[in-house]
C-alpha cells in the first residue's frame, strides 16, 4: 500500500496552526461543539492533531487497528464518551474527525499543485484514513450508548423487583404486573441470592397482583420453587388467580411439592408455623 | 482487542472433560456473561465433553468467541470420530442412554444453550456444536 | 490418590466437596461414604456442596445415588449449600433429585438431620 509522501507530513507540521484554526471553525460552523468550552476544544484538536502526526512519522501505515494507533484510537474512545455524556449524538461527536478533511485537503491542494498525481493520490490516502477514523469514532459512541441503556434497562427491572423480608428467615416476593419470561427470569434468580444472602428458609412468592401468565412463565414459577427446594429452602405461591390456576393445570406438571396459599396472609401464617414461631391467638 | 478468539482443546480422557469446563467459564467469564447463564453453559460442556470422551472415543473441542452484529456469545464444537449416533431421535430422548447414565447428557445441555447443532454419522463420528449468547 | 475426605461428627458424617470433581472421584467417594457409613453406624450424612459451581447429569445422579444407597444402610443424607445458579441449571437439566432431602447450610441440614434421627 502507498504510504503517505514526506513531504505531505512536512506541510501538515508546517501548517500546524492554521489547520487547527480551520478545524475548529468548520466545528463550530456545524454546531458540532455546543456545550464544549472554546479551551477544552481547543485542547482537543490540538492533542490529536499531535497524535495524528505522530502515528504519521513513525510510517505505521493506514491500518488504525494496529498498535500503533493504540493512543489514537483511546484518544477518540474517550472524546466520544464525552460527547455521549454532553448528549451530542454520533453525527456530532463524528465529525469532530470529518472536519479536519477540508482544511487537509485544501492544505494538500497548494502544496502539491504542481503535481496532480501525487495530489490524488495523497488525497485518497488522508480521505480514507478519516474515514477510517470517523468510523471508529461513531462505532465507539455507539457502545457507549448501547451500555448506559443496557444499565437503565437492568436498574429498571432491580427496582421492579423487591425482595422483602417479611421476618426472621421468611423472604417475599410480591409481583405486580404482566411478567414477561425475561423479567420473570430476572426477578427469580434475585430471589435465589436473597436466600442464600439472608439464610432464609422460607420465601414467599404473592401473585396476587399478577393478572395472567404465560405458560412460558407458569413453567418458570414452578421451576423457581424447585430450584428453592434443591436449595434448601420453601417456597410458597400465594394469590393464585382462577385464569393462572387453569394455566398451570394446562401444562400438566406435577404440583406434587407445590405449596399455596389463598393469600400472602395466610402464607405468612404457615410460614410461621413452620418456623415454630408462636404469635398467639389474635393472629 | 487483543489475546486468542478461538482455539482448540483436546477432550481425549477424563480429566479434560475438567479442563474443558475451566476452558468454557473462563471464557465465558472474560465476555461478561452473567453467572447463571455461565454455569448453564459450563454444565452443558460437561455433559457433551463426557459423551466425547466416553461414547465417542475422544476428539477435540474448538472454541470460539464470537463478536457479531453487536452482540457477544461463546461457541463450542466437541467433535469425535467414534461410533456416531445410530438413532438420533432416540438419543434426543429424555431419559434415553446408551451408557449408564441418567440418559439427560445430550437432551439437557440443548435445554442449557441457545443454539445446539448435532451432525452424526454412523461409523464416522459425531459433532456438537453449542452457542450461548450473552 | 485424591480422595474426598470424610469427617465424622457425632452420629453424623461430613462430607464436604472443594474440588471439581472428575468423575472417578466422584465414584470413589461414593465407595467410600458407603464404607465408612456401614463401619461407624452413622445415622446421617452432610453432603457440603456450597463450594461446587457446577453439577451435572453425572454429579447429580451421584448425589441421588448417594442418598438411596445411605437409606438402605439406614442413613438419611441432607445436601446442603447448593448455590442458586446450580440449582436453577439443575432444573433446566431436568435433574430435580427427588426424595434428597436438602438445607441451606451444615448448621442447618445437621438440625434437619437430628430432628429426623429423633423422630420414632
Amino acid at each position: 500500500m502507498a504510504s503517505l509522501h514526506g513531504s505531505t507530513l512536512e506541510a501538515i507540521k508546517h501548517n500546524h496552526a492554521q489547520l487547527l484554526v480551520q478545524w475548529v471553525a468548520a466545528l463550530e460552523a456545524n454546531g458540532a461543539t455546543r456545550n464544549i468550552k472554546e479551551q477544552t476544544l481547543s485542547q482537543e484538536t490540538r492533542d490529536f492533531l499531535q497524535l495524528l502526526i505522530d502515528v504519521l512519522q513513525a510510517d505505521s501505515g493506514n491500518d488504525i487497528v494496529s498498535s500503533d494507533w493504540d493512543e489514537a484510537r483511546r484518544f477518540l474512545e474517550r472524546l466520544s464518551a464525552s460527547r455521549a455524556q454532553l448528549g451530542h449524538d454520533s453525527h456530532q461527536a463524528a465529525y469532530f474527525i470529518f472536519a479536519l478533511k477540508r482544511p487537509l485537503f485544501s492544505l494538500l491542494q497548494t502544496h502539491f499543485s504542481d503535481d496532480p498525481a501525487r495530489l490524488a493520490e495523497q488525497l485518497w490516502l488522508i480521505s480514507e484514513l478519516l474515514d477510517t477514523l470517523g468510523m471508529h469514532t461513531i462505532r465507539t459512541f455507539q457502545k457507549t450508548r448501547e451500555a448506559v441503556i443496557k444499565r437503565q434497562q437492568e436498574e429498571l427491572l432491580e427496582l421492579s423487583t423487591p425482595v422483602v423480608k417479611l421476618w426472621d428467615g421468611v423472604l417475599a416476593l410480591p409481583l405486580i404486573g404482566t411478567l414477561d419470561s425475561q423479567r420473570s427470569q430476572t426477578v427469580m434468580e434475585s430471589l435465589l441470592q436473597r436466600i442464600v444472602d439472608t439464610g432464609s428458609e422460607i420465601a414467599i412468592i404473592d401473585i396476587t397482583g399478577v393478572p395472567t401468565v404465560d405458560t412460558l412463565v407458569a413453567q418458570h414459577l414452578l421451576k423457581t420453587v424447585t430450584a428453592i427446594r434443591l436449595m434448601g429452602a420453601d417456597c410458597i405461591i400465594s394469590g393464585v388467580r382462577p385464569q393462572i390456576a387453569q394455566t398451570i393445570v394446562h401444562l400438566g406438571l406435577d404440583l406434587g411439592t407445590l405449596t399455596t396459599k389463598a393469600n400472602l396472609a395466610d402464607a405468612l401464617k404457615l410460614a410461621l408455623k413452620r418456623l415454630g414461631v408462636n404469635l398467639g391467638e389474635q393472629v | 482487542m487483543s489475546g486468542e478468539h478461538s482455539g482448540s482443546l483436546p477432550v481425549r480422557i477424563e480429566q479434560d472433560v475438567v479442563l474443558a469446563r475451566q476452558l468454557a467459564r473462563k471464557l465465558a467469564s472474560d465476555c461478561g456473561m452473567r453467572l447463571v447463564d455461565l454455569t448453564k453453559l459450563v454444565t452443558a460442556v460437561s455433559e457433551l465433553a463426557r459423551n466425547t470422551v466416553v461414547y465417542g472415543g475422544g476428539g477435540d473441542m474448538d472454541w470460539q468467541v464470537l463478536e457479531e452484529a453487536g452482540r457477544t456469545g461463546v461457541r463450542l464444537l466437541f467433535r469425535d470420530e467414534g461410533p456416531g449416533i445410530a438413532d438420533l431421535k432416540l438419543a434426543l430422548t429424555d431419559g434415553w442412554t446408551s451408557g449408564n447414565g441418567l440418559g439427560l447428557g445430550l437432551t439437557g445441555a440443548r435445554r442449557l444453550v441457545d443454539e445446539f447443532e448435532l451432525d452424526t454419522v454412523p461409523g464416522e463420528g459425531t459433532r456438537v456444536t453449542i452457542t450461548r449468547w450473552i | 490418590m485424591e480422595r474426598i475426605p470424610i469427617l465424622r461428627m457425632g452420629e453424623f458424617l461430613l462430607v464436604t466437596i472443594q474440588v471439581d470433581m472428575h468423575d472417578k472421584l466422584a465414584m470413589r467417594l461414593q465407595d467410600d461414604l458407603t464404607d465408612r457409613i456401614s463401619a461407624t453406624s452413622a445415622r446421617g450424612v452432610l453432603l457440603d456442596i456450597s463450594a461446587l459451581d457446577m453439577v451435572d447429569s453425572f454429579i447429580g445422579r451421584m448425589i441421588a445415588d448417594i442418598a438411596s444407597l445411605s437409606r438402605l444402610m439406614d442413613a438419611r443424607v441432607m445436601v446442603v449449600g447448593m448455590q442458586p445458579a446450580v440449582a436453577i441449571t439443575l432444573v433446566e437439566l431436568g435433574l430435580t433429585l427427588p426424595g434428597v432431602s436438602t438445607a441451606l447450610d451444615v448448621e442447618r441440614g445437621m438440625q434437619r438431620l437430628s430432628q429426623h434421627v429423633r423422630r420414632p
